[in-house]
């Protein structure tokens, strides 16, 4: 997500942090492009308005004009501008009530409320350790409740059944009363998908809220949604006491005009971005690293706090030893980095978050399609134990078995070897200099991949 | 939203409907969709009405597609720009672009739409607001023309129609639409459950096929999805029916891998009829926004798309990106989604659809 945006945006500030004198001409021009950028990533008109008349503001008074590098000054401005429409810092679920902290959804349909229920849950499960109940009240849209109850099954969450036939609030009630009995430290209530301008259904929300007297009630909202994005989030914001939102499908292509349509139109917290179709795929959302992302600065931090997550610290920490031992890295190692790699999103993952990547052309980001990871840890998976450890054994006939083994040919085993090389060549670098650190290694093994990517600026 | 466009232009809409009344004999082409205007007093009563039962969504007079589009900002916005019959300005182009902007018509399509109206408005070509109504509608329309092409599904037995879509568009929905579209007019259908991913997907499927009742091929889920929909296909040559409408799981247009998967399933069902897929229909959010090219061009690019359908036009949204696609594309409309109702889909109709947005008639 934000990509192009960020491919505008960039290259207009670019255009401008070269500037010696910014004049109140290259002012308006840049304001303009700003404005029509801003307008194709599906920001809605009012809010485009609202932030460029908040720049012009402040870019034609003295802060810019008189500052030493007025292009650096401007695009300050506008990353301020972008953090103030969406927020500072990221919210967390405010979850201090009287358990059950109960959570409602809310949202048109097919926005993706049943599947974040259960990304949710099993966030709430897993990294803050809470008890989660899950209880659906779509008894509209066929086989709803049969999705959200196969679900909790693969999340693990209890499930409160409930049939088409009931009305949903006394689903709800129901559900809040199972909860208390069974101890339950949080409870998520899925609803029906609704129209914001069908009225029966609308009131049936605020009936189901009165009942419930949620301590979150988010509204869940699909990125890829256009101009119409300010017009729900209005009415669901009138109809409900909103505490916060969801973007989901955000691992399209959608420019997130919507991010900042609907933060600045409801005023609530977006708390939450759903990136991927597996239930893990929910991460807290940062509003000040976006802006960032944004403007083609990259998001570090994110990157940092994925690889504390999700690298194995065991294996890391015995590579580490070993290499500082001086003993060889070999190509079970590499399998292991590999293999990190992949489980932190992929290469394409990875580059989405780095700083400058918001330039690079989408031919380059094409190339560096995880198929070829995934070929490199077949290649490694089709040697023999031996061979893994001693790579030098590997000559003509052994690597023709590997290649027909992995459905490669040799001189895809061949590029994995010379690669290895690279790597190992690293690694005794390491050694010796006692450097250490993951980020240094992930760069060393993301050098020697095949088609490799241009010097970071 | 009914109420709100009601009020101010009840008379006109009378007028308005006796007006096509007429229309209609000159032009039997649009009868499907010009025959269910409702009356406004129906309208009224029934407005949002939600039906989840299959007879209740069956006894449901049908409404038309002015009266739910003409709720839309879009419409109010327009009708209200022309109403108060302002002066030919470019204030007023200004205003004109803006709006349409503001229905997801895009930048680029919203200005070259107004830049073709203001040499025409310098010339003084107009002599008052409603002459200028006239000549965007006639923009509107001409962009529509082409791709209203009904989608005919008698060329072949049985005919193979498979829908894709991202996740959340309503392509499940549509399906059970579409089999009750056809079934009415005397076909015989059949379903497959492509969509064996997302959890209880396959469910929803079989109940859309309960209701319309007609069989419905299902594995269940995690299974193949191509091989589901070879079986289908297999039973429907068999079973000799007339169409076979088949699912598949919701996909962003970003994941290459599941991009692949839609190409297999191609492939593997030229294995049994060399032209199928006869159509690929694919189904786009009507709330979505620019992205909705993005999404059309990967799909077709993956799959050739053959055909779009436009859901939950019944909002406030207008997809008023659709003209864009139409642009970009060409690739034909065939119907669009008012509702969550069995019977509300309607084959798409490119002057209804601007009447809905922008009607002809001044109020006065």
């Amino acid at each position: 997500m934000f990509e192009s945006l960020s491919q505008r945006l960039s290259s207009t500030v670019q255009r401008l942090r070269g500037r010696g004198r910014l004049t109140e001409e290259n002012i308006q021009e840049s304001l303009r492009e700003v404005r029509i950028a801003l307008l194709e990533a599906d920001v809605a008109l009012p809010v485009v308005q609202a932030l460029v008349d908040r720049v012009k503001m402040r870019a034609v008074g003295q802060e810019v004009l008189k500052s030493l590098t007025p292009g650096q000054a401007l695009v300050k401005v506008v990353s301020d501008e972008l953090t103030a429409v969406m927020g500072q810092t990221n919210e967390a679920l405010d979850l201090a009530a009287q358990p059950p902290a109960v959570v409602l959804m809310a949202g048109l349909q097919g926005a993706g409320k049943t599947t974040t229920v259960a990304k949710l849950a099993r966030l709430l499960g897993e990294r803050q350790k809470k008890k989660v109940m899950v209880v659906s009240c779509d008894v509209y849209r066929p086989a709803a409740i049969a999705q959200l109850q196969t679900l909790a099954e693969q999340v693990g969450v209890a499930f409160f059944p409930s049939e088409a036939g009931q009305d949903p609030v006394d689903i709800a009630r129901n559900a809040v009363a199972a909860a208390k009995r069974e101890l339950v430290d949080v409870l998520i209530v899925d609803t029906a998908g609704r129209l914001h301008v069908d009225e029966k259904m609308m009131e049936e929300i605020q009936r189901l809220h009165a009942a419930l007297n949620p301590i979150e009630t988010l509204f869940t909202v699909d990125a890829m949604t256009g101009q119409d994005a300010a017009n729900t989030a209005k009415a669901f914001a009138d109809a409900l006491p909103l505490t916060g939102v969801v973007l989901t499908k955000t691992d399209g292509d959608a420019r997130g005009g919507a991010a900042l349509s609907v933060r600045h139109i409801t005023g609530k917290p977006i708390k939450f971005l759903g990136a991927g179709e597996k239930t893990d795929a929910l991460e807290p959302f940062h509003p000040d690293r976006v802006a960032q992302r944004i403007l083609g600065m990259g998001d570090v931090l994110s990157l940092v706090e994925e690889v504390e997550r999700k690298v194995d610290h065991e294996k890391a920490q015995n590579l580490a030893k070993k290499v500082m031992k001086g003993k060889r890295f070999d190509l079970v190692d590499m399998r292991d980095q590999l293999e990190q790699m992949m489980n932190m999103g992929g290469l394409a993952g990875l580059m989405d978050k780095m700083p400058g990547m918001g330039q690079l052309p989408e031919a380059v980001k094409q190339k560096a399609n995880d198929g070829e990871v995934k070929r490199m840890i077949a290649i490694i998976n089709s040697m023999t134990q031996k061979e893994r450890r001693h790579p030098d054994l590997l000559k003509g006939s052994r690597k023709a078995r590997v290649a027909r083994g992995s459905g490669t040919q040799p001189a895809d085993v061949n590029r994995l070897l010379k690669q290895y090389m690279q790597m190992s060549k690293m690694m005794s670098k390491f050694g010796k200099g006692g450097g250490k650190g993951l980020m240094r290694q992930m760069r060393g093994a993301m050098k020697g991949m095949r088609g490799g990517m241009p010097p970071m600026r | 939203m009914l109420k709100f466009w009601k009020k101010k232009n009840d008379p006109a809409a009378d007028k308005r409907e006796a007006a096509h009344g007429d229309a209609d004999a000159e032009a039997p082409r649009d009868e499907a969709v010009r025959d269910d205007v409702a009356t406004p007093a129906e309208a009224e009563t029934e407005a949002p009405s939600r039906a989840p039962e299959t007879a209740e969504a069956a006894a449901e007079p049908p409404r038309s597609w002015r009266e739910r589009l003409g709720g839309s900002s879009f419409a109010r916005g327009l009708g209200g720009l022309f109403k108060r019959n302002p002066p030919l300005d470019d204030a007023l182009l200004d205003e004109l672009e803006t709006l349409l902007i503001t229905s997801d018509v895009g930048v680029t399509a919203s200005t070259a739409l107004v830049e073709a109206l203001r040499p025409r408005v310098r010339k003084r070509e107009f002599v008052d607001a409603g002459a200028l109504r006239q000549a965007l509608r006639q923009a509107l329309i001409e962009q529509l023309r082409p791709v209203q092409q009904p989608l005919d599904v008698s060329a072949r037995q049985p005919f193979v129609m498979l829908v894709v879509g991202v996740n959340g568009v309503g392509k499940t929905t549509t399906i059970g639409k579409l089999a009750h579209h056809h079934l009415a007019a005397g076909r015989k259908v059949m379903l497959a459950a492509g969509d064996t991913f997302r959890a209880a997907a396959v469910e929803q499927l079989k109940t859309w096929g309960e209701r319309n009742r007609v069989p419905v091929v299902a594995q269940g889920q995690g299974a193949d999805s191509a091989s589901v929909i070879f079986d289908a296909l297999q039973g429907a040559q068999s079973r000799k029916a007339d169409l076979l409408i088949a699912d598949t799981a919701g996909r962003l247009h970003t994941q290459g891998g599941l991009m692949d998967e839609l190409g297999k399933i191609a492939r593997v069902l030229k294995k049994l009829d060399p032209d199928a897929p006869h159509e690929v229909l694919m189904v786009i959010d009507g709330t979505t926004g620019q992205n909705a090219i993005s999404q059309v061009r990967q799909f077709h690019q993956a799959i050739g798309v053959t055909g779009l359908v436009v859901t939950k036009l019944d909002g406030t949204a207008r997809g008023g990106v659709v003209f864009a696609l139409a642009r970009e594309f060409g690739l034909p409309i065939r119907y669009i989604g008012l509702g969550e109702g069995i019977a509300d889909l309607r084959p798409f109709d490119a002057e209804a659809y601007v009447d809905g947005l922008l009607p002809a008639e001044t109020d006065a």
